[in-house]
């Protein structure tokens, strides 16, 4: 019933648990929006993630809440699938101390075969920027988390606030932190930031300026470090393009 | 198509005629009252600008984000163990419950169990956080409607939990405690009886709390019938835990969808709502809450398995590649973290669901028509904790 590209595979060699009740939502949820169901994963006996069209985001919304009872808004924000293109500088120096450990080598520095993958999780994705969303059925206690992908270069939505109250708050904060236009709604105002911030800082290529001008302070425990040498300020060389 | 879109004409139609009466009859735009950043009644730096029809409130919007730290960016860059650190700092009044949603989520990823010794106490603490921050919010409600004697009460009685879990952490407010597979020691010695009197000092506290506080007259007056929030609005804004119950929606995440790792279902306990959904409910219920909560501490302290208390997990933590969402119900209400690994010894991406994010943004909502003074009655039993709004 539930096609999941990677995961189909390895369902059958494992024979995981299956979870009728979330099997049956989900096909609840195509009876509902149809081929917006893009696709979607289970995790037997505790989630269920459905991916859906752009298109169908509101919908999916609508559907969710009048349809099938869930009514109550948990939140919604996004994931940027862009690996870190400051490498592994940008994380915690342990990381370089433990990967140097297994390698046997200095690996520092970002790795660009890895960097040019962009890899996305449950229920796929083609595009860096995916909405995530997860709404709630109290009378029967079951939730689901909703994806949906924005291409690249036109990064808008349907708002749920029409939907959802909620969503209000949440949009505005999916807004500002990673520069996703929800439409058909009250003015997107910052709600965290200051008015003037530039820039959308959860965004992968948005750097974490304090641990670029500082090293983290916990390298000074570890006497032998590798890689102390080159503290690489041009980050831009190993990078995906 | 939508039940909100009409509740919201209303409101629109409502306000531009509260709009046009002002300025017709006052030749005025109405008042402008700016509340905080820095207030007594918002604990925290939550501003709140509120728009006045005489007293009476047109609209309000908090403003938030002068604490803004940025949890979600700096737990990309550090390991699953760092970040316990970081996200005690969310609820600072129950510390030790922010850290067992992510926890618990990372130990999903890599498919770890804790021993069953270690949920034991993992539940004691997670309710002994609760009973601090719950008992602080009785306290702070008397405070906000002008009877101090409760806030020293509850100043003073928090004191045996917070000791208790001193005694078994290391740390007053900060834990830190919590480890994927289990926790970071084992009770000191004396614990459990001394954790027993602390209980006992609560339940006295709560009967305290009750004649002093929620049956009082002027509480009552102050209370009932004010900030009102029927349950189909508190579930479209997501409002949690006790705020949901007392609007009467009997949810609970500990009784309905517990995160294992957990041992609600070990013990014998009650989930509590009310009906008025008003302030006066929120308060009673938690309340009620902080007696539930002594109770299954009680109940798990002479019930505590022998065993380890962590179990066996590489030295450095690596969590395989998955998404989870895992969310539990905190003093504040749902929290949860839905944690990206790549595989890595840091998530790629943290979302975190904090309660009072949800529980405040109702505000504009609920505080439409109300008087100045209920203003406060309405963000105090809200309750919020400004580390949970801003992250």
């Amino acid at each position: 019933m539930a096609t999941t590209d990677a995961d189909a595979s390895t369902d059958v060699d494992e024979a995981e648990p299956r979870d009728e009740r979330r099997e049956h939502l989900l096909s609840e949820f195509q009876r509902e929006l149809g081929n917006a169901v893009v696709d979607s994963h289970i995790r037997a006996g505790s989630t269920l993630w459905i991916r859906v069209t752009r298109d169908a985001w509101k919908d999916a919304a609508i559907a969710a809440k009048e349809q099938l009872g869930f009514r109550f808004f948990d939140f919604l924000s996004a994931i940027d699938w862009l690996p870190s293109p400051f490498g592994r500088d940008m994380d915690s120096q342990e990381d370089v101390i433990a990967s140097a450990l297994e390698n046997g080598d200095a690996g520092h520095g970002p790795d660009p075969e890895e960097s040019a993958s962009m890899t996305t999780g449950y229920a796929g994705g083609d595009t860096r920027f995916q909405l995530l969303a997860r709404v709630y059925d109290t009378r029967n206690a079951q939730g689901v988390l909703f994806k949906a992908d924005l291409p690249d270069d036109d990064l808008r939505a349907e708002s749920w606030s029409s939907v959802y109250h909620g969503a209000d708050w949440h949009e505005r904060e999916t807004w500002e932190m990673f520069g996703i236009v929800f439409e058909n709604r009250s003015s997107l105002d910052h709600i965290y930031l200051p008015t003037l911030f530039e820039g959308h800082p959860l965004r992968k290529d948005f750097p974490l300026l304090a641990r670029r001008v500082k090293p983290w302070p916990g390298i000074v425990d570890v006497e032998p470090m590798p890689g102390t040498d080159d503290e690489g300020d041009g980050e831009g060389e190993g990078d995906a393009e | 198509m939508t039940v909100v879109t009409d509740r919201d004409k209303l409101a629109y139609i409502a306000a531009q005629a509260a709009d046009a009466r002002v300025n017709v009859e006052l030749e005025s735009d109405g008042m402008t009252l700016n509340l905080g950043p820095q207030h007594p009644a918002t604990h925290g730096t939550l501003r709140i600008v509120a728009r006045l029809d005489g007293e009476q409130i047109i609209s309000a919007e908090p403003i938030c984000g002068y604490m803004h730290r940025g949890y979600e960016k700096l737990s990309e860059v550090r390991t699953y163990p760092q970040v316990t650190t970081l996200i005690n700092r969310i609820d600072w009044l129950g510390s030790f419950a922010n850290e067992v949603p992510f926890i618990l989520a990372a130990e999903q990823l890599m498919e770890v169990e804790a021993p069953p010794r270690a949920q034991w106490i993992r539940t004691i603490l997670f309710e002994m956080s609760r009973i601090a921050n719950i008992t602080l919010f009785l306290g702070d409600l008397g405070i906000q409607l002008g009877g101090l004697t409760a806030g020293f009460y509850a100043f003073r009685d928090r004191e045996f939990v917070l000791n208790q879990i001193e005694a078994a952490t290391g740390g007053r407010f900060h834990p830190n405690f919590d480890r994927i597979g289990g926790l970071k020691d084992d009770l000191p010695k004396g614990w459990i009886d001394e954790t027993h009197r602390a209980m006992d000092r609560i339940r006295a506290f709560c009967d305290e709390i009750e004649t002093l506080l929620i049956t009082n007259e002027i509480y009552e007056a102050r209370t009932r019938g004010i900030g009102v929030i029927p349950a189909e609005i508190a579930q479209s804004y997501g409002l949690s835990g006790a705020n949901l119950r007392a609007s009467g929606v009997d949810w609970d995440l500990r009784r309905d969808d517990c995160a294992p790792g957990l041992v609600y279902d070990q013990v014998d306990w009650k989930v509590w709502t009310h009906t008025d959904g008003d302030a006066f409910a929120r308060s009673w219920v938690r309340m009620q809450e902080t007696r539930e909560a002594t109770k299954i501490v009680d109940q798990l302290l002479d019930t505590i398995p022998s065993g380890p208390v962590m179990a066996k997990v590489p030295r450095i933590i690596k969590v395989p590649e998955g998404e989870a969402y895992v969310a539990t119900e905190n003093p504040l209400g749902e929290m949860g973290y839905y944690v990206v690994s790549k595989g890595d010894l840091v998530p790629f991406r943290v979302k975190i669901r904090s309660a009072s994010f949800n529980n405040i943004s109702v505000v504009p909502w609920v505080v439409r028509g109300v008087y100045v003074p209920d203003l406060i009655t309405i963000l105090a039993s809200l309750y919020f904790i400004l580390g949970d709004i801003d992250r």
